[in-house]
């Protein structure tokens, strides 16, 4: 227990998936315009890395590391399919991130209208690959690990783009020299954020 | 007519500085030039490659499924991009960690896919690919070259700032150790965009 709370923690503060990684920039950027959306873009995220980290670590765990085969046949202990991994693991985000749309779309209008437009890009977000590439290194134990480990980095991408979101609309007021505009104003103050969530480093539960 | 699609992705329209594309996968691979150019080689082989690729494909893949055939199409790449580093360059492949795998989704390949190989004959799509990639790689290669130069005093491994200039040897320098964490590189590219822009005096992203 002390160890599933102490990812989660961890993966919102320590290990952001901004700050420390850099991954999901493009839409990060992209989509930070306003809090409203920008919070919509961060719920989908949490949804679908809640949905795709658990299936990939599965997929993981049974068929791609070496020796994941021997489940089925003892004689296939020596199968090492990790060279797939890649391609498996962007199917499947692809897959499941159409599949919930479909769903969502069937079943929650409401939440389809708000995320709706958000859903299909995610599919090629670096967060989601980049959390189960990160998932695949790190060797969790059990699944519960998994999932904390999804809504500890999902929450803590929410947190950097909606607090990205609220700065920018406050910096529509100020004075910034015209070729800093946009672009490179938000990477700076991305940075500055960065060193802020630096004090997090070494939190151990 | 070829010369222009080579020499805009480099200087007018750099995906990185000027569209906000690709940021996403490599800037955790600043800290040191050299796997910072292995990593730029890297991703131009496959956006050219993969341009090329698509290129050909594009009057056969019904454009419902394009997304799809895109993503196998650049992922079997980058698996063999990824392959090939470890069978040759073990020490970088280790250092690059999931970052080669994160070429997939660097929004660089994808764009250039849908926005230019989709509508263009093989050999442009594939000096189009081959100059964004060059295009994100200069991004890629000034940044790290500003982190190792003042994080760690050296370039390429090799020191660069005298040893006896270090406080340790009763000099007056110390290295910046901020330059070495994650927070950096987005400060160095963000003042790299300002140059890039004061230079074009563009103003695509005024807002």
């Amino acid at each position: 227990m002390e160890q599933i709370i102490n990812i989660f923690v961890r993966g919102i503060f320590v290990e952001n998936m901004i700050f420390a990684y850099f991954l999901g920039m493009c839409s990060y950027l992209a989509v930070s315009k306003t809090v409203k959306t920008a919070s919509g873009l961060g719920l989908a995220v949490i949804f679908v890395l809640l949905i795709t980290l658990p299936v990939n670590y599965l997929l993981n765990r049974y068929v791609l590391s070496p020796g994941a085969l021997a489940w089925i046949k003892p004689f296939w202990a020596e199968v090492d399919l990790s060279f797939l991994s890649f391609i498996l693991f962007i199917a499947v985000i692809a897959a499941m991130v159409q599949l919930v749309e479909m769903i969502v779309e069937k079943y929650a209008p409401a939440l389809y209208n708000n995320l709706g437009i958000f859903l299909p890009l995610i599919a090629v977000n670096c967060a989601i690959l980049g959390a189960s590439l990160f998932m695949q290194e790190r060797e969790f134990e059990n699944i519960l690990q998994v999932f904390s480990y999804a809504l500890g980095s999902g929450i803590g991408w929410f947190l950097a783009i909606v607090s990205i979101a609220a700065i920018r609309e406050k910096l529509s007021y100020s004075n910034i020299p015209a070729p800093m505009r946009g672009l490179g104003i938000a990477f700076i103050i991305t940075g500055l954020m960065g060193i802020a969530f630096m004090s997090f480093m070494g939190i151990q539960l | 007519m070829n010369k222009r699609i080579f020499l805009d992705p480099i200087f007018k329209n750099n995906p990185v500085s000027v569209l906000a594309l690709g940021i996403c996968s490599a800037l955790a691979v600043t800290v040191k030039l050299e796997p910072a150019m292995v990593m730029a080689l890297s991703v131009t082989l496959v956006t050219g490659f993969s341009e090329l690729i698509l290129s050909l494909l594009r009057n056969t893949v019904p454009n419902r499924i394009r997304i799809i055939v895109q993503l196998v199409v650049v992922a079997t790449l980058v698996i063999l991009v990824d392959q090939i580093l470890k069978a040759y360059a073990w020490q970088v492949s280790k250092q690059l960690s999931v970052f080669v795998g994160l070429i997939i989704t660097n929004c660089i390949i994808m764009g250039r896919i849908e926005a230019f190989a989709l509508s263009n004959k093989p050999f442009p799509a594939f000096v189009d690919g081959i100059a964004n990639g060059l295009g994100y790689g200069i991004i890629l290669v000034a940044v790290s070259f500003f982190r190792e130069l003042l994080g760690s005093g050296t370039l390429m491994g090799y020191p660069v700032v005298p040893q006896k200039w270090y406080a340790v040897n009763g000099g007056f320098y110390e290295n910046n150790g901020l330059f070495i964490l994650p927070p950096m590189a987005l400060i160095v590219v963000g003042l790299i965009v300002w140059v890039f822009n004061a230079q074009n005096d563009k103003k695509v992203w005024n807002k």
